[in-house]
């Protein structure tokens, strides 16, 4: 009898920590998306320095996570001014008329351990594909990690017309990958 | 006759290094102007490329010139002279190793890893820093610029052994079908 009323006692006192943390404050300094993609067999790689994120997530209920992102597009980091001014231009992002890239999740299913599966749509200039994102949960003291790694084809999103349509000097295939820090609503 | 020439290699090696770096210097000096297309991309990697080969020419002919004494300068020549070739010499043997590893640091720093032929990827040297990548380039650029004027020197020094010393300095670095 006292052993069961201790460990009522003992999950009634881990109950609210282990079951009701949500995760939702995007921590943007500690958060960053990065790409890379191949460029004539070199490897290639650059970042996005600015995108806002909605994002509600609690461990217990994964099926009820939701996340969206907005990434400006214009903050982009390819490492030389020559090479980011050129894919705010038409062909490429053109973020005159598109700023921003979003993704909204649809389901989010758990794969087991930490593991989930993240499926949504993405939408980059003007354009809509359902994409699956597998990516993976960690806590950090209060702090909850994402990781996760896709890859787009650019061809898909027509990033890249015209001279660059082809994929001989800039490869098609994209890979994302991310890291999102949140800390519990 | 033959102990005054360069061997049939060193020939082979100067004219082949000599068509390689006038075309890579006309080949830099032409991109670089380029606005950022797939071409200007392509003509980045093949001068990277041949960049590359050069090297590789540039390191077998030091080891040829270390380990093969060349021909001597004619005796006619006044000190200062021989001393103003032998240093032209060096500056030459000096740019021709400074400048493709300079580009090679520029691309490493720049984020452009350098991939020979988009096959055999070469280490990155130094880390991706935008001040130390356009540093380089200065530096590649002023290098270049330097091995113009030594060229040119080069050249001048050539010509005039040729026609004003009428001595064998020039024709003795001729392959055997241009003489």
């Amino acid at each position: 009898m006292k052993r069961i009323t201790l460990a009522l006692l003992l999950a009634a006192s881990l109950a609210p920590t282990a079951h009701a943390v949500e995760y939702g404050q995007v921590q943007a300094d500690k958060s960053r998306i990065d790409f890379a993609y191949q460029q004539m067999g070199v490897k290639m790689d650059g970042r996005f320095r600015k995108f806002t994120s909605q994002l509600s997530f609690d461990p217990a209920k994964p099926a009820a996570a939701k996340a969206s992102f907005a990434v400006a597009l214009d903050s982009i980091d390819l490492g030389s001014s020559e090479a980011d001014q050129e894919v705010a231009s038409k062909p490429w992002f053109s973020t005159q008329a598109f700023p921003h890239a979003s993704f909204v999740s649809s389901t989010v299913k758990a794969l087991g351990g930490n593991r989930y599966e993240v499926a949504g749509k993405l939408t980059i200039k003007g354009q809509t594909r359902d994409i699956v994102v597998p990516a993976t949960f960690a806590t950090q003291g209060a702090t909850g990690v994402f990781d996760g790694a896709f890859t787009l084809r650019r061809g898909d999103f027509s990033i890249g017309e015209g001279a660059w349509a082809k994929f001989d000097i800039v490869a098609n295939e994209v890979q994302v990958t991310f890291r999102i820090t949140a800390t519990p609503k | 006759m033959t102990t005054n020439r360069y061997t049939g290699i060193a020939i082979a090696l100067h004219w082949l290094m000599a068509i390689g770096i006038v075309g890579l210097f006309a080949l830099g000096v032409y991109m670089h102007e380029l606005p950022l297309s797939p071409d200007k991309l392509k003509l980045y990697a093949w001068h990277k490329w041949a960049g590359v080969s050069v090297f590789l020419l540039v390191i077998v002919r030091l080891a040829w010139r270390v380990t093969h004494r060349p021909p001597s300068l004619p005796e006619h020549m006044p000190r200062p002279e021989q001393w103003l070739a032998h240093a032209g010499h060096h500056l030459l043997y000096l740019l021709m190793f400074a400048i493709p590893l300079s580009g090679w640091l520029m691309s490493s720093a720049k984020g452009f890893q350098t991939v020979w032929f988009g096959l055999l990827p070469l280490p990155d040297l130094l880390e991706k820093n935008k001040e130390i990548g356009d540093l380089l380039q200065t530096v590649h650029w002023a290098l270049n610029m330097s091995l113009a004027v030594v060229v040119l020197g080069h050249a001048a020094a050539a010509l005039k052994h040729h026609f004003l010393s009428r001595d064998d300095v020039l024709t003795r670095m001729l392959p055997k079908f241009a003489r």
